[in-house]
């Protein structure tokens, strides 16, 4: 049995600086982006007191969402004792903490009043689900950093199971969590359903899944290291049963709306008349990321093919994206039924199905939080040996 | 025993020290008689001392009739603007980013035709859910029913306003200036009716009630629902009230007449 070798990569390369400098590219521009939402106010996004969380949060609730899920392929490894998932366990973890990271910094970033961060972190209202999401958070990059410290060092290896069994307990009630921080809203017709927590849990899977394939390709071919067919398409598999996992709880979620009559306008709303919240759930979020991902992971003709699995896994994220976009702006768009069956009326938009157009600094503070989580990792790669020297084929079978 | 040993002491009295303690009854007597009104006035407005504590002895509310409430008129808009400074000083924000801490609404049935109108403000929910959600505790409800946003500890994340079902609260997009010192406001932060409770504090009423009954329809009752003596309860003891979205029971001091 040959001995997995894990190393720091090169990191000398133009290519490395280029990919540096891009990434430091987005992180530039998401600091104008906060400097000029903090000093002159939210008047310059696209938010409003209609829709009051805009696309910093499709993008903080999609990192943070596939944060818990990129650690898929670890927990496989060291919770259910899947040997040839363990030389991608590490970077597995390290990616779960990056995306963290990213997501988090988005979200306190856009907040009103990002300066009182230390107020958010001494007064506390343990009623709140968001609260808890503040232990929630914190409390899984510790764990998950304590994952990796017994995974790399030699002499903590015999606690690596159990670390990772406590990573694994702690991502589901994460993201259960997250999911809770919707499902908890009894405002909200598209919302208030304890649907959401089991079903952010599995779209973590999904999204996760897809990053990790993107950024575990990515980094071999790279860095030159050999990577073998096997392990890519053992990845791709594990993806395509999250995505129809995620279909059907889709299907379920809007089937149960469908049946109760108290739901029919809003239901109307999401899949028939909305508008772009129509175009985002049938274009984006079930053809790009469900439809086409699935026939290319399944068909004859692509099932075995790395490019296949690449473009899959890019389309779930891109789904993904318009998964956010319908559950968290569509559900605002939709008016407040302040008097269910009744026609309202106002100078405050009541009544009416709401308008937002993000503006660039919200697309730049988004993107900015995915560059940070990427940073993060290519940073992490050339310092600590999170990656095994070659994940070909034959390695695969001899561990 | 005690009332023994005081009986005692009265017999052993000297007759003049007698008609002196009667005259001085007689004049307390007197200054209760003319200050009673006053001492009346204070305790039904529950006006507390600046450094006394609120008490949940109170609960205040409002009753609004919208068979009363007129399609056209705005006089508890146009008075809640000017008591608590905002609506003038947004320059910057779009129509759908400025605040609204009261706003008139139109309601049409569907299948009659029938319309109404009401203002929709907070509602003072029993078992707030902007409280509920926020992870600071800034959004509270006061145990007299009044619920505020302590502007110190509101970091800005919206939860609040993506949990309440009325649409009462607002976040503020810009820099502003000329603000109320009773009624802080800043960028950054939620903010929405405080009932006036710089004002009730005073013993006054709010000020959309004041305006109200001067300039509107005489719609609107403000008094404490604890009370069963007050003129709110007494209205709502004779005629009923309805809440706005009854069903998720968050049992609201703001209440309705007429739908």
């Amino acid at each position: 049995m040959s001995k997995i070798r894990f190393t720091t990569i090169e990191g000398r390369s133009p290519g490395f600086y280029a990919l540096i400098g891009v990434l430091g590219v987005f992180l530039l521009g998401a600091a104008f982006a906060w400097h000029t939402m903090e000093t002159e106010g939210h008047w310059v996004t696209g938010m409003s007191n209609q829709v009051i969380w805009g696309t910093p949060h499709i993008f903080a609730v999609f990192l943070i969402v596939a944060a818990s899920g990129a650690l898929n392929t670890a927990s496989v490894s060291s919770v259910f004792q899947r040997a040839e998932y363990k030389p991608m366990a590490r970077l597995s973890a390290l990616l779960a903490i990056a995306l963290l990271v990213g997501g988090l910094a988005i979200l306190v970033l856009d907040l009103g009043r990002p300066d009182r961060l230390i107020v958010a972190m001494t007064y506390y209202n343990f009623k709140s689900i968001f609260a808890w999401n503040i232990f929630l958070y914190t409390g899984f990059m510790a764990v998950v950093a304590i994952y990796l410290w017994m995974m790399m060092d030699r002499n903590m290896t015999a606690f690596a199971r159990p670390a990772g069994i406590a990573a694994f307990t702690w991502r589901i009630i994460l993201t259960t969590g997250t999911g809770s921080i919707f499902g908890f809203l009894i405002a909200r017709d598209a919302l208030g359903t304890a649907l959401l927590a089991p079903m952010f849990v599995i779209m973590s899977f999904s999204y996760g899944t897809a990053i990790f394939l993107l950024v575990l390709v990515a980094a071999y071919r790279w860095t030159g290291r050999p990577l073998g067919d096997a392990a890519v398409l053992r990845v791709k598999n594990l993806l395509s049963v999250f995505v129809i996992s995620v279909f059907y709880f889709v299907l379920v979620y809007h089937l149960t709306n469908l049946y109760f009559t108290a739901k029919h306008d809003v239901e109307a709303f999401l899949l028939l008349d909305g508008g772009p919240v129509t175009q985002a759930f049938w274009w984006v979020q079930i053809g790009l990321g469900t439809v086409v991902p699935l026939a290319l992971f399944w068909s004859p003709w692509t099932k075995d093919s790395i490019a296949a699995a690449i473009a899959g896994a890019i389309l779930v994220i891109v789904g993904g994206f318009g998964q956010m976009y319908v559950t968290i702006i569509g559900s605002q768009l939709y008016p407040l039924e302040l008097f269910p069956g009744k026609e309202i009326s106002s100078d405050f938009f009541d009544g009416v199905v709401g308008h937002y157009a993000p503006s660039s600094y919200e697309l730049l503070l988004g993107l900015g939080g995915v560059a940070l989580s990427l940073l993060i990792v290519v940073l992490a790669l050339k310092v600590l040996p999170f990656i095994p020297e070659r994940l070909d084929d034959a390695e695969e079978g001899a561990s | 025993m005690k009332d023994d040993k005081a009986r005692d002491q009265q017999a052993q009295l000297a007759p003049a020290e007698a008609a002196r303690r009667r005259f001085l009854a007689g004049v307390a007597g007197a200054a209760g008689v003319a200050l009673a009104p006053g001492v009346l006035l204070y305790g039904v407005a529950g006006a507390k001392a600046p450094d006394a504590p609120v008490t949940d002895q109170v609960r205040w509310g409002l009753l609004i009739d919208t068979t009363k409430c007129a399609t056209e008129c705005d006089a508890c808009v146009t008075a809640c603007k000017t008591e608590n400074g905002w609506g003038q000083n947004e320059v910057r924000s779009r129509p759908d980013q400025r605040a609204h801490w009261i706003r008139k609404l139109t309601v049409k049935d569907r299948s009659s035709g029938h319309v109404m109108s009401m203002p929709m403000m907070c509602q003072h929910c029993e078992t707030a859910p902007c409280a509920d959600v926020c992870p600071t505790g800034a959004s509270f409800r006061r145990i007299d029913g009044i619920v505020l946003v302590d502007k110190h500890i509101c970091i800005g994340c919206r939860y609040c306003m993506m949990a309440c079902p009325y649409k009462a609260r607002s976040f503020i997009h810009e820099n502003l200036e000329g603000q109320k010192p009773y009624a802080p406001r800043g960028k950054g932060t939620v903010e929405s009716c405080t009932l006036c409770v710089h004002r009730v504090d005073a013993g006054e009423q709010p000020a959309c009630v004041v305006a109200c009954n001067r300039d509107g329809h005489k719609a609107m009752v403000f008094g404490d629902l604890r009370d069963p003596n007050s003129e709110i309860s007494k209205v709502i003891r004779a005629r009923g009230s309805t809440q706005v979205r009854a069903d998720l029971q968050l049992n609201p001091g703001v209440q309705y007449q007429g739908f």
